[in-house]
């Protein structure tokens, strides 16, 4: 069995005598790269240069041509994951709007001078007759293994939540990654009544708003809870302040339905650390999870 | 530094079996080990590279005679994370799920030593035409390899081969094969069939090293550094 090992280059040429060669005839002095073989010329400095820098206009360049081709289709799937995910977790609505968080409340049209991308948003989910049905709101908090980002439906008018979707996770597959695949337990999202509270399934006492966590992925699943907890704690009071002013915006006309240019400030907004002792992810889950 | 004169077949065959870049040479683990929990993970991380290192490949082997020895190696890495950059960016655009399962690992193909290995060891020294057949060569091995750990770990570990599951509701799957610890039992299960294979055949080969020179053998003496010691290095 011969194995091609990668060849010496001219760098490494064993070429024992070339540190006691005399200076070229030349008198040119050589570079750093002592170890220059004989038998090919030290190249100049300028033309080192030249090559690595024509090389990188020429890569850049190509790099360019790319990113113009593939960015708007990256886009937009990225705004037709969360256009789903809308619809999911709202019941497919027979149209949506977009809510903008500005200076504590939500409006249907951002004031000119705000800059739209990095405002915070919901989206308001409408029936065929212009009545709304509720709001999406996404959120994102670290899990066990990483940050989790979720959409949940919440209707104000009530205080339930509507439904919950996983948009990004790398939880452990096999057990926490249930908190996506386990439908069980995404049902256990649809109409609880917030603030959630997650329970181990054999202490459920049947009250709203409980949530049966996952055996074997308890952290995992808290996370959903706290995270949806943590986003209401932010977004419930003025969403029933909008609710009850009666402000419906123009609807269903010119409000066109953004899902693009989501800001990754929606992972900035919630606060670092939620209220109230929190399991650690880092301690170790694998007791539990087995 | 005339190179080994090969055949143009022998450039494409070696790196598909006898010279697997995974199961021979031990190159290119990282991806191997990280991505290869589903055959579809596996397929687009293999094809992927594949892409990366036939671009590669070409391009070092046409320019090779106008980058200058000292700066060879930056201007490869210039031109393989060319590659990869326009890998990443197109999978994104055209298959975003998986590109999503793949994460940071095609970004990371750019530090795959196999392709680095390559264009230093053959494209930077042979024409075009035989650096593409090794090229295609060595990739299509990549494949193979990635794609037959994949498949072991998806079947095992998930029931389901491209997902389609093949054993019914009643299997229950062994979960660890598609976490990292799977990865390591595969390849490690692999490597030795495919050692095993090698060397059927062959006549029992004394392990070398063992064989101690009977005049060195028992010494009251402390050995000299250099002497038994160096001989039984050279395993």
């Amino acid at each position: 069995m011969s194995i091609d090992l990668p060849t010496v280059g001219p760098g490494r040429e064993p070429s024992s005598d070339a540190p006691e060669r005399p200076p070229e005839a030349s008198g040119r002095p050589r570079d750093a790269h002592g170890a220059t073989p004989p038998s090919r010329p030290a190249t100049s400095s300028f033309r080192l240069v030249l090559t690595l820098a024509l090389a990188g206009a020429i890569a850049g360049f190509f790099i360019v041509l790319v990113h113009q081709w593939s960015e708007p289709r990256i886009e937009a799937h990225r705004a037709l994951v969360l256009a789903q995910a809308v619809d999911e977790v709202l019941a497919s609505p027979a149209s949506t709007s977009v809510l903008w968080l500005v200076e504590g409340g939500f409006t249907t049209t951002p004031p000119p001078a705000a800059d739209t991308s990095t405002l915070d948003r919901v989206w308001l989910g409408l029936d065929e007759n212009g009545v709304p049905v509720g709001v999406a709101a996404v959120a994102a908090e670290s899990g066990f293994q990483d940050v989790i980002r979720l959409i949940f439906g919440y209707d104000p008018g009530s205080g339930t939540v509507l439904g919950m979707k996983v948009l990004e996770s790398r939880e452990t597959p096999g057990l926490g990654d249930k908190i996506e695949k386990d439908s069980a337990f995404v049902a256990e999202f649809r109409n609880a009544r917030a603030p959630l509270r997650g329970v181990k399934p054999n202490k459920a006492t049947g009250a709203e708003g409980e949530i049966d966590m996952i055996t074997g992925a308890t952290i995992s699943s808290e996370a959903i809870v706290d995270i949806i907890n943590n986003r209401l704690d932010v977004v419930a009071a003025p969403l029933e302040r909008f609710w009850s002013s009666g402000d419906r915006g123009a609807v269903g006309d010119d409000a066109v339905t953004r899902y693009d240019e989501v800001p990754d400030a929606d992972v900035a907004t919630e606060p670092a650390h939620a209220p109230g002792p929190r399991v650690h992810p880092t301690e170790t889950e694998q007791g539990g999870q087995e | 530094m005339s190179p080994r004169v090969t055949s143009p077949s022998q450039d494409f065959v070696r790196g598909i079996w006898r010279e697997n870049p995974v199961l021979v040479q031990l190159l290119g683990l990282c991806p191997a080990l990280a991505v290869t929990n589903s055959v579809a993970n596996a397929l687009a991380m293999g094809l992927a590279t594949f892409f990366v290192l036939m671009g590669s490949s070409l391009l070092v082997s046409s320019a090779k005679r106008i980058i200058p020895g000292e700066v060879r190696i930056s201007a490869y890495i210039l031109i393989i994370a060319t590659f990869v950059t326009i890998a990443d960016m197109t999978l994104a655009a055209v298959v975003p799920d998986i590109h999503k399962a793949l994460g940071a690992f095609i970004a990371l193909i750019v530090v795959n030593c196999m392709i680095l290995g390559r264009q230093e060891a053959f494209a930077s020294k042979r024409p075009v035409g035989r650096a593409a057949l090794d090229a295609a060569g060595t990739g299509i091995g990549f494949i193979i390899a990635l794609t037959m750990i994949g498949a072991i770990r998806e079947v095992l570990g998930n029931g389901t081969f491209l997902g389609v599951p093949l054993f019914g509701p009643d299997f229950a799957p062994w979960i660890v094969m598609i976490l990292p610890p799977g990865g390591f039992f595969t390849m490690g299960i692999l490597l030795l069939a495919f050692a095993w294979w090698e060397e059927r055949g062959e006549a029992p080969v004394k392990p070398r090293g063992w064989r101690v020179p009977v005049t060195r053998q028992v010494s009251e003496a402390p050995v000299p550094a250099g002497s038994a010691g160096a001989r039984g290095g050279e395993r």
